[in-house]
């Protein structure tokens, strides 16, 4: 696996971004897109915690035995996770307060364990490192422009600050549940229509990449509709589990 | 602690902070297990065995074990590590004792593990400081509130299969719009259990 350094960190933002194209950590990202400066601390949270996850994991490669491996790589990203909760709760904590329990449960983002997975075991610390940079610039530019989108029409505001006109009709309905999905949507969509690679997607990626390959067990990648996607593994298991 | 509030909580779990429609949260296996009835119940009622079962262990982690000893700060790393290891004991069990439950279940379980509704259960009854019996009745409600949400989409979902959307929605993009609907109508739910029992 050669890749030149340059297209390991910029493949994260657009061609393999993790949100939109590969649909990894969907929680956090319809969440925490409320508010401008709120996706700016997740991505800045999110993208510490891959960076130093993925460096650890990529040292102890050739250390951590292949059968308990998932237990491991939960512990380090854990242990990362709990230390950027208390540096916010210290030196942020208003934004502490808005990322709430989604800062705790960037340990079940599928996006880290799956870069563990994929990337940092099979490649040497400078590369998971780039890997890492490329991915959290990825989720961070997609969640800040989700949270533009939703508090510029939802709140008529932007980074707190007011939009003259936006400001009085303002569709609240934006900042909540359904205007989340709905934006998100309106985003996947966007991608699909630039980059019209979606029937490539499972050729290209396979399940090399899954982050769930380790426990389908490859059955039937058939039935594989997204490559990747923490919840697609339950689709392909079960596959497998029917035949 | 009476009874009515043991049942607000309950019912506030299932409809009014559904945990998938309102809080996002485990949101990959609703999309991607939403895709037949079945499978969504089946995954359903394994998530609310999961959660009720991983309330009842990591309540008396963190009450007797972590915060009389001044050791909240491993809340994070302690839980998804019991969360994690009651998964497999659980296959394990059900494998050996119970054949016909875990052929229902066996293929959900390891995918449990990742699912952040039960680990945002477990953290989200330590920081509203709920009872042990209220702790269990919000992971009751949560869980059943997934399943709902699972079933209810399960349906919607066939229904989009059969559709002809525009070439870029198709696929994920469609599904997603139309779980903004769906949660749209649980906005229907807000106040509902506060007015009936208020």
């Amino acid at each position: 696996m050669k890749e030149s350094k340059l297209s390991i960190l910029t493949k994260g933002i657009i061609k393999e971004n993790p949100v939109l194209v590969l649909v990894l950590g969907t929680c956090p990202t319809l969440a925490v897109t409320t508010q401008a400066s709120n996706a700016i601390g997740m991505g800045i949270a999110f993208t510490f915690v891959l960076i130093c996850s993925n460096i650890v994991i990529s040292l102890l490669r050739n250390i951590i035995p292949d059968k308990v491996r998932i237990p491991c790589y939960i512990t380090v990203i854990a242990g990362f996770v709990t230390i950027i909760e208390l540096v916010m709760e210290a030196y942020a904590y208003s934004l502490y307060e808005a990322l709430g329990i989604y800062l705790s449960l960037i340990v079940v983002n599928c996006i880290i364990l799956g870069r563990a997975e994929m990337f940092a075991n099979k490649n040497k610390p400078f590369a998971s490192f780039l890997d890492a940079v490329g991915m959290g610039i990825g989720f961070t530019l997609t969640l800040l422009v989700m949270a533009s989108i939703r508090e510029i029409l939802g709140s008529g505001t932007w980074f707190g600050m007011e939009i003259p006109v936006l400001k009085d009709n303002n569709i609240s309905l934006m900042t909540m549940a359904p205007g989340g999905f709905f934006v998100f949507a309106c985003l996947m969509a966007l991608v699909n229509r630039i980059t019209k690679h979606r029937n490539k997607r499972i050729t290209e990626y396979g399940c090399d990449t899954c982050p769930s390959a380790a426990s389908c067990g490859k059955t039937s990648c058939e039935g594989c509709t997204s490559a990747a996607g923490e919840a697609e593994k339950a689709a392909v298991q079960e596959g497998g589990a029917v035949k | 602690m009476s009874f009515k509030a043991l049942i607000v909580i309950l019912l506030s779990g299932v409809l009014v902070n559904n945990y998938v429609l309102r809080q996002f949260l485990g949101i990959c296996p609703f999309l991607g297990v939403s895709k037949e009835l079945k499978n969504a119940t089946g995954m359903s009622i394994a998530v609310i065995f999961v959660m009720v079962l991983a309330t009842a262990v990591t309540w008396p982690i963190q009450m007797l074990l972590l915060t009389p000893n001044g050791l909240g700060y491993l809340q994070t790393v302690v839980f998804i590590l019991v969360i994690a290891a009651l998964v497999q004991l659980v296959e394990i069990v059900l494998k050996r004792f119970i054949p016909a439950l875990y052929r229902a279940l066996g293929v959900y379980l390891p995918l449990i593990t990742t699912n952040c509704a039960v680990l945002a259960v477990t953290i989200a009854n330590i920081d509203k400081s709920y009872t042990f019996v209220e702790s269990i009745f919000n992971a009751l409600g949560s869980g059943i509130g997934f399943m709902l949400a699972m079933v209810l989409f399960a349906g919607v979902r066939g229904h989009i299969e059969a559709s002809d959307p525009p070439e870029s929605f198709k696929g994920l993009p469609i599904v997603l719009v139309a779980a903004s609907i769906l949660s749209l109508s649980f906005f229907g739910f807000n106040g509902v259990v506060e007015n009936l029992f208020g």
